[in-house]
Formats: structure tokens, sequence, C-alpha cells
């Protein structure tokens, strides 16, 4: 067998992997609270609980509808973020002028409605999701065996995360998301209707949640507390990469699914804590992050 | 001095407050088609804040701004741009995460009959060596002028809004400001100035309007600014 650095590879590879998969799920969704915070200056606490209802949305349109995984990676979405434009329309617009505590209370409230609603129908046991089929076996690389789905939620975070940054870097749209986030009173004086775009970048970010919860579906059990499970670390992930910052999420979500797979190969007892020790690092040389603009 | 013709911005009685404060005392004015009106005034005597109410971002404002008889105020301002007004703001506004083109393209097109891009860079040609700059605001601050007035250009506005254009700029560029100004007047637009330098307005202005805490205190054209050039250095303590 082959080592590397007297790690077995098939291990070292497979951490690598898991590292990976994790980390597309702490880019989707870092992504997502950084778009919502660079527009709503609100800390959407209920991002995990979004996350969880996509994966729940998933589930039910198989139950109810007998729709399968690949419409419900484009319908459950959209429901959900259709969820969030009604939040951000009924309670978010009246929190903009103050400060960011008040934001942060509401979503972490919502998230733990939505948590006990979601417990309370479907129990705390976690519910299967079956890969879908085109998706299911996977194969030999000669130094490890990778799975069909996971090499294919890899990709499929890659690419939209990197759709989301040229949108919002690289074109007319963009641009007006960018000058709204700096002045919004100016780009609204120039003619755009800078509240709906408010309104539907916090749908989209939602969306964004709820297409990383439909990917998570049938790699981790849907159930209630998923995504509270997850949000904790993808919050550290945030602070590190700097509150905002787009390409900064992404990059520090892999970077840090990486580190923390590796980690479990090197040092397993560190596994689960790398990733705060890290964020600690990173507060007490870089308060703003790595990629934050105020430094 | 009469003219027939209805104005096309009509402020009458227009109050507006920030907060608690009260600060446009009902201010009445017009400005008529293809004029270029300046309104003169100390620190503090409401003239950002008279630009402020007609383009609709200041906090609470009553009265009326008629404009090509529509009525204005209790529109958002959005909707106001869309009518036709665009603004310069004084902190000229401009955004350090887009480019200088980005920046130059970012207000959209509201009506037909803006300026084409090749016209703004004939009146402005240091925009166009600056377009491929990375960032809006590390350009100097005469071409961070420019490029506030050039974006607006571009809209189809036909009123325009310049709050103070030559603040802080070197001679030569205020030279350049005022040419392009005269310019924008052959071209058809309508161009409500607010200044303090009547220096530079005396170069570009057909009315005056002086204001002082919020009001409207004396009006002249620009051929009698030299018979009252006694009572500006007061109003404006020169």
């Amino acid at each position: 067998m082959v080592e590397i650095f007297g790690i077995p590879s098939q291990a070292l590879f497979g951490q690598l992997l898991i590292g990976l998969i994790n980390g597309s799920f702490y880019a989707l969704l870092s992504l997502g609270l950084a778009v919502i915070f660079g527009m709503l200056n609100i800390i959407n606490f209920s991002h995990g609980a979004q996350y969880m209802m996509g994966a729940f949305a998933a589930y039910l349109l198989l139950q109810y509808s007998g729709l399968g995984y690949w419409p419900a990676l484009i319908i459950a979405p959209i429901l959900v973020g259709i969820t969030g434009v009604i939040v951000e329309r009924l309670f978010l617009q009246w929190l903009y002028k103050l400060d960011h505590l008040y934001g942060l209370l509401l979503t972490f409230g919502l998230a733990l409605i939505l948590e006990g609603v979601a417990r309370n129908y479907f129990g705390s046991a976690g519910l299967p999701y079956t890969v879908p089929e085109s998706l299911q076996g996977g194969r030999n690389l000669g130094f490890m065996f990778l799975p069909n789905y996971r090499a294919w939620v890899i990709v499929a975070s890659l690419a939209v995360c990197f759709g989301t940054w040229f949108v919002i870097e690289r074109t007319r749209l963009g641009a007006y998301l960018r000058a709204a986030t700096e002045n919004p009173t100016l780009v609204r004086a120039f003619g755009i209707n800078v509240p709906r775009m408010i309104t539907l970048t916090y749908g989209f970010g939602v969306a964004l949640a709820a297409f990383a919860g439909v990917m998570a579906a049938p790699i981790y059990n849907v159930s209630p507390q998923m995504g509270s499970e997850l949000i904790i670390v993808v919050f550290a992930v945030v602070v590190i990469g700097g509150m905002g910052s787009i390409l900064g999420a992404i990059l520090t979500g892999f970077g840090l699914g990486v580190i923390e797979g590796l980690t479990k190969v090197f040092f397993p007892e560190a596994s689960n804590t790398v990733i705060f020790v890290i964020m600690a690092i990173v507060l007490l040389v870089r308060p703003a992050g790595l990629f934050g603009r105020r430094g | 001095m009469l003219d027939a013709r209805t104005p096309l911005l009509a402020v009458k009685d227009l109050q507006a407050w920030y907060g608690e404060s009260h600060i446009l005392h009902g201010v009445t004015f017009d400005v008529r088609e293809g004029e270029v009106v300046t309104l003169l005034g100390r620190n503090g005597a409401g003239k950002t804040t008279t630009l402020k109410s007609i383009m609709g971002i200041v906090g609470h404002r009553t009265g009326s701004v008629l404009f090509q008889g529509e009525e204005l105020i209790g529109r958002s301002s959005d909707r106001i741009a869309r009518a036709g007004v665009a603004l310069c703001p004084e902190e000229r506004g401009i955004f350090s995460s887009l480019n200088v083109e980005e920046n130059l393209l970012l207000p959209p097109v509201v009506r037909p009959g803006g300026l084409a891009l090749d016209r703004i860079f004939d009146l402005f040609p240091n925009l166009k060596e600056r377009l491929g700059s990375s960032q809006g605001t590390k350009l100097s601050g005469g071409e961070q002028q420019m490029l506030a007035i050039g974006r607006i250009l571009r809209t189809g506005a036909r009123l325009l809004l310049l709050d103070e254009p030559t603040e802080g700029l070197a001679p030569v560029i205020i030279q350049q400001i005022g040419k392009t100004i005269r310019a924008l007047k052959q071209e058809g637009f309508t161009i409500l100035l607010v200044e303090q330098n009547f220096r530079f307005a005396s170069t570009v202005a057909d009315r005056y309007y002086v204001m002082e805490h919020g009001r409207i205190i004396d009006q002249f054209a620009n051929a009698e600014l030299d018979a009252n050039v006694d009572k500006l250095h007061d109003y404006l303590g020169v």
C-alpha cells in the first residue's frame, strides 16, 4: 500500500474527499450569508433552518408529488426562496436601520420556530433520501474510490459558487448590487428600485441555502437539526473569510473543509475544533477576516 | 424676464425635515426649459437640501414640486429619476467597488434622448483614457467630478441637479466644468446648479436665486449681476 507522510494514501484521499464535500456545503452556505449580509446588513441566523427546509422540500416533493431529485433541485430552492421573500417583506424590511442585533435575534427566533415545526411533524430521527439513479455507483481512480454523487456535489457547488461570483463581480446586475451595498440612497436616486432588489437578494440567498439542502439530502439524513449542526461551523467560516466578501466566502469554505479533512487524518482529536482554533487566530491577527475589506 | 412658457420645474412652498430639524421653510422658485439656474447661499442655507428634496432623498418633505406638470412630492426617488431628473451629489458618489466603466454605465437609461458615450467622451476626454482603471475612487478629484457628471448625461434625464461641481477643484478643471455646463445648455439640458462660488456661477448661469435660513430671499438675472454684487457680498459673507 502506498503511503504519504506515513499515512495510507487511501485514508488521505478519502478524508480529502470528505473535506471537499463538507467544504462544498460550507462554501454554498457562507456564500449565501455573505450575499445577504452585504446587501441587507442582516446576519441571517435562520440560514441553517432554510438549508433544512430545502432538504425537507425535496423529501416532501418526492413523497407527495413523486418528483425526484433533479426536479427538486430546481423547485425546492424556488419554493424556499419564495418563503424568504415573504419573510423579508413581512419582517426584515423594518430592521435595516436598527442595530445588527435585531436582525440576528429575529432570524434566530425564526430558525427555532422552523426547527420546532419540523421536529413536531417529522420527529428528530431523520428521514432517508436516496441518491438519484443516474448518480449511483462510483469509479475507481486508481488511488481511491470516488462515488459519483460526491463528485457531482463538488462540481455543482463549484459551478454555483463561481456562477454567483461572476454575476456579482462581472455583470451589470452585479454592479447594481455592489453599488447599492455602498450607497443605496444614490443608487435609488438613479432610478433603480433598490427595495425590490434587496427583497430578491434575500430570496436568492435563501434559495442558495435550500439548494445546498437538496444536495445534502442524499448524503446526510434529512432531519430537523441538520441545519443547526452545520450552521455553527459555517458562521466560523464566514468570520474567517470576512463578512460580506463573496470570493472570501467561497475560498474559505472549500479551504476549511479540506483543512478539517486533513486534520482528521493527521490529528483526529483536533478535527472538531480546528476551524474554531483558526477562527480565534484570524480574529486576533486580522479582525476583519482574511478577505474582509475593513482592516 | 417674464416668459409665457410653463416652467420645466416649479417648486412651491417646499418644506423639508431631517428627523426633528426643520431645514427648508417654504422654498418657491422655478426653472424654465433650457435654463441654467443657480442657487447661491452660505453653508447651511438649505441649497443642498433643496436639491435632495426635489430628488426625494430627504427624510420628510411637503409642498409642491412640479416637473413637466407632474407632481413629484410623495414619489419615491427611483420614480422621480424615471420622470427625467438626475442628481450629481456634492460628495460625487463615485462607487469604490465599481471600476470607472461600471460607474459610468451604472445609472440606467430612463428616457430616450440621452447623450451617446462618444459625445460624453468629447466633453470629458480624460474619462476615455481612464476607462480601464480599476477603481472609480482612484481617480483624481477632477476626474471623479467629470465621471459624476458624465454618468447622468447618458440617462435621458432633462433636468440635471448639480451640487457644487467645482468644490475643491483646481482652476483649470473649474474652467473645463464651466465649458461643459455651457455645452450641455447648448444640447438643451436644463440645469439647476448649487454654488458658493458666484464668480464661477456668473460664467454659466442665466438666473440666480439667493437662499438663507431655508428660504429664497432674493433673485436676479445674470444681466443684473453687476448691479447686485455688493448685495451678494453681504448675502454670502465674502
